[in-house]
C-alpha cells in the first residue's frame, strides 16, 4: 500500500501535495491513502481525490508544528495501516519529518527526487546532487520507502477516485519545543512554490531600485530572488538567494537580470524550464546557461518588459 | 556544555561536476575539498555558544583518511577535538547511524549540522539523528541561542520565519545567516596541529541506499536573443513560443 503525506498548509494542501499524490498513484497503480495533521479546508480532501487519494487520515489533537510528536504519529499511522511507500513534498517541513518518518518506520529515505521511479529492477529514483549540477540514480533497499519530491518536478495526472475521510487521535508523549512567534510574508509568493521567477544581482547598482523587479515580478506572478553578492550586502534578505549556498529552484521561468552567472548562482537555478538572462555583458556566463537573452542596461530593457508584461496580461 | 558539530567534506563551490568510471563515480580528480559551507556556520555558532556559556565542541566526520587535511582546518578554526568514524560516507542514512553511535555515549548538550551538504542535498541528517536518538529536532536555523538551559532558534519555515524554544539536548541544523564563518589565524593552525582527532571504526551497518549512476544536466541549446530596443519581443516569446506566462 502506498500513502503519501500530506502537508497541511493553514488548510490547504498546495500543489506540492497534489504533485505527491498524483506520483504515489502512479507508482501504486491503485488507491492512494493520504496522513495529514489537522482538519483541512473543506473541498481540499476532493483535490486529493482527484489525483487518485481515495482515503484520507487526519491526524487530532496535535498542535503547534514539532518534528518528533508529529513524526511519530504521522509513523504510528503509516504502520497501523500498512503503508510501505510514503510520497511526500520536500518542503521545509517536509524535510524536518521526512528524515524522523524513515527512522520510525525503517524505510530507505530518499530527498530531491525530481523524476517517476524505474522499477524493472528494484525501486531506483533519480535526485537532484550537487546543488543542481548533477542527477543521481539511487536504489531503494529496503522493502519501507520515503520518498521526498521536489516541488515543480513531476506532472500532475488526474485519476478521479472517491475519498473516505477518517480521523486518529494523536498519542503519546507531548512537545519538547515550543513555537513562541511565527512571522509570515504576507502577499508574497514563497520562492520555493514560485512558477516564475525574478532574480536580480549587482546589475541593480543598489537596494533602492528593486522596485522595477517587484514591478514586473508582480505583473507576471512571479516570486522575486538574488544573487549571493546581493544577499550578502544586505540589498536584500538572505531568503531571497537562490544559488549553491542559497536555495535551490526549479521554477517554470527564471529571468535573471543582472546576474552573471557564476557557477554556484547556474547551480541553484540551472533546473527551471527556461532560462532568461538580461546583462549588459555579452561575455557574461548566463548567457551560455540560458534559453533566452538580451544585451543590455537593465534600467532601460526593465521598462519595456514591465509594459510588455502589462499588455501580455490584459 | 558540550556541543557536537557533524561536519561533511565537500567539493568547493567552484568545482565543475564531472562523473568518472562510467559515470558510476564522482570525479575527484584535481577537486579542492573544503568543509561543507552549512556545517562551518554549525561550527562557529558552536564556538560561539561555548565562549558566551563555557563548553566545549566537538567535530564529528564520517569519512576516509583523505578527510584529515580538512577536519585540521575546523580544529584551526577552534573546535576542542575531532572524531572521524573511518568509513566511507556513501548514504545519509548510513552516516547518521554512525554519528548516533558516537553521541549516543557522549553526554553531548547539543548537536549541530548544517541545512545539507552542497555535494548530495540530502538535508536530512538533523532529522536522522534526532529519531535514532528520540531527541526534539528543529532544521533550517537562522539564529540559535541559550536561555536559562533551553535552546531558542529561529527557522526558516515555507513562506515565514518561526521562533522556537527546544529542551536539551537538541539536534539543529544551520542556515546562511546564523552567523560570519570564522578565518583560522596562524596561533589556531599552529594549536590544530596537536589537537585530539580520534579516529573509530564504523559499526556494521544493513545499507538502505544504492547509488548506481550519474548525471549532468543537459546542456542548453544556443541562446536566442532579442534586441535591447525591442525588449518586449522576449515577453512575447515567453508568452507564444514557450507558453511560460
Amino acid at each position: 500500500m502506498t500513502g503519501i503525506y500530506a502537508e497541511n498548509s493553514e488548510g490547504i494542501f498546495k500543489k506540492a501535495v497534489l504533485e505527491a499524490a498524483s506520483y504515489a498513484s502512479i507508482v501504486n497503480n491503485g488507491p492512494v491513502t493520504a496522513i495529514c495533521v489537522g482538519q483541512p479546508n473543506a473541498g481540499e480532501a476532493d483535490k486529493l481525490a482527484r489525483y487518485g487519494v481515495n482515503k484520507l487520515i487526519v491526524i487530532e489533537g496535535l498542535s503547534a508544528f514539532d518534528a518528533q510528536t508529529y513524526s511519530r504519529n504521522i509513523a504510528d499511522v503509516i504502520k497501523n495501516n500498512s503503508l510501505q511507500t510514503i510520497v511526500m513534498a520536500n518542503t521545509y517541513s517536509g524535510k524536518a519529518l521526512g528524515p524522523r518518518i524513515a527512522v520510525l518506520t525503517d524505510a530507505s529515505l530518499v530527498t530531491n527526487v525530481v523524476d517517476f521511479p524505474d522499477a524493472s529492477n528494484g525501486f531506483k529514483v533519480k535526485r537532484g546532487v550537487f546543488s543542481g549540477k548533477g542527477f543521481a540514480y539511487v536504489t531503494m533497499q529496503r522493502a519501507g520507502k520515503i520518498i521526498a519530491l521536489t516541488p515543480n518536478s513531476t506532472e500532475l495526472k488526474e485519476n478521479n477516485v472517491s475519498i473516505a475521510t477518517e480521523t486518529y487521535a494523536a498519542t503519546g508523549a507531548g512537545s519538547l519545543t515550543n513555537i513562541t512567534n511565527t512571522s509570515k510574508t504576507v502577499g508574497k509568493i514563497p520562492l520555493t512554490e514560485a512558477e516564475i521567477v525574478v532574480s536580480a544581482g549587482r546589475g541593480m547598482k543598489g537596494p533602492e531600485n528593486w522596485a522595477m523587479v517587484e514591478e514586473l515580478a508582480q505583473i507576471l506572478g512571479a516570486a522575486t530572488a538574488c544573487s549571493k553578492p546581493v544577499s550578502d550586502m544586505g540589498w536584500r534578505p538572505h531568503s531571497e538567494h537562490v544559488g549553491q549556498t542559497g536555495i535551490t529552484i526549479k521554477p517554470n521561468l527564471y529571468i535573471a537580470i543582472g546576474i552573471s552567472g557564476a557557477i554556484q548562482h547556474l547551480a541553484g537555478v540551472s533546473s527551471s524550464k527556461v532560462i532568461v538572462a538580461i546583462n549588459k555583458d555579452p561575455e557574461a556566463p548566463f548567457f551560455k546557461a540560458a534559453d533566452y537573452g538580451i544585451v543590455g542596461d537593465a534600467f532601460e530593457i526593465l521598462p519595456q518588459l514591465i509594459a510588455a508584461a502589462k499588455a501580455a496580461k490584459n | 556544555m558540550k556541543i557536537l558539530v557533524c561536519m561533511s567534506v565537500v567539493p568547493d563551490t567552484t568545482t565543475k561536476i564531472t562523473f568518472t568510471d562510467n559515470n558510476t563515480k564522482f570525479n575527484s580528480q584535481g577537486v579542492q575539498f573544503i568543509i561543507n559551507p552549512y556545517d562551518e556556520l554549525s561550527l562557529t555558532k558552536a564556538l560561539e555558544l561555548t565562549e558566551k556559556n563555557g563548553g566545549t565542541v566537538t567535530v564529528a566526520n564520517v569519512g576516509l583518511a583523505d578527510a584529515d587535511a580538512v577536519i585540521r582546518k575546523a580544529l584551526a578554526i577552534g573546535a576542542n577535538d575531532a572524531i572521524r568514524i573511518n568509513a566511507n560516507p556513501e548514504d545519509g542514512q548510513f552516516v547518521a547511524e554512525q554519528l548516533a553511535q558516537i553521541i549516543k555515549d557522549g553526554g553531548y548538550d547539543m548537536v549541530l549540522t548544517g541545512r545539507e551538504s552542497i555535494d548530495y542535498n540530502g538535508g536530512q541528517m538533523c532529522g536522522l539523528l534526532g529519531a535514532i536518538l528520540d531527541w526534539p529536532s528543529v532544521n533550517v536555523c537562522a539564529k540559535m541561542d541559550i536561555v536559562d538551559g533551553k535552546a531558542h532558534f529561529e527557522r526558516d519555515i515555507d513562506g515565514g520565519r518561526e521562533t522556537i524554544i527546544s529542551a536539551l539536548p537538541v539536534v539543529a541544523s544551520a542556515q546562511k545567516d546564523l552567523c560570519e564563518p570564522r578565518i583560522p589565524n596562524m596561533k589556531g593552525i599552529m594549536a590544530a596541529r596537536t589537537k585530539p582527532l580520534s579516529v573509530v571504526e564504523p559499526k556494521a551497518s544493513e545499507g538502505y541506499n544504492t547509488y548506481s549512476a550519474f548525471e549532468n544536466p543537459v546542456a542548453k541549446q544556443a541562446v536566442k536573443l532579442f534586441d535591447a530596443q525591442n525588449a518586449g519581443q522576449l515577453i512575447d516569446a515567453l508568452k507564444n513560443e514557450v507558453k511560460v506566462i
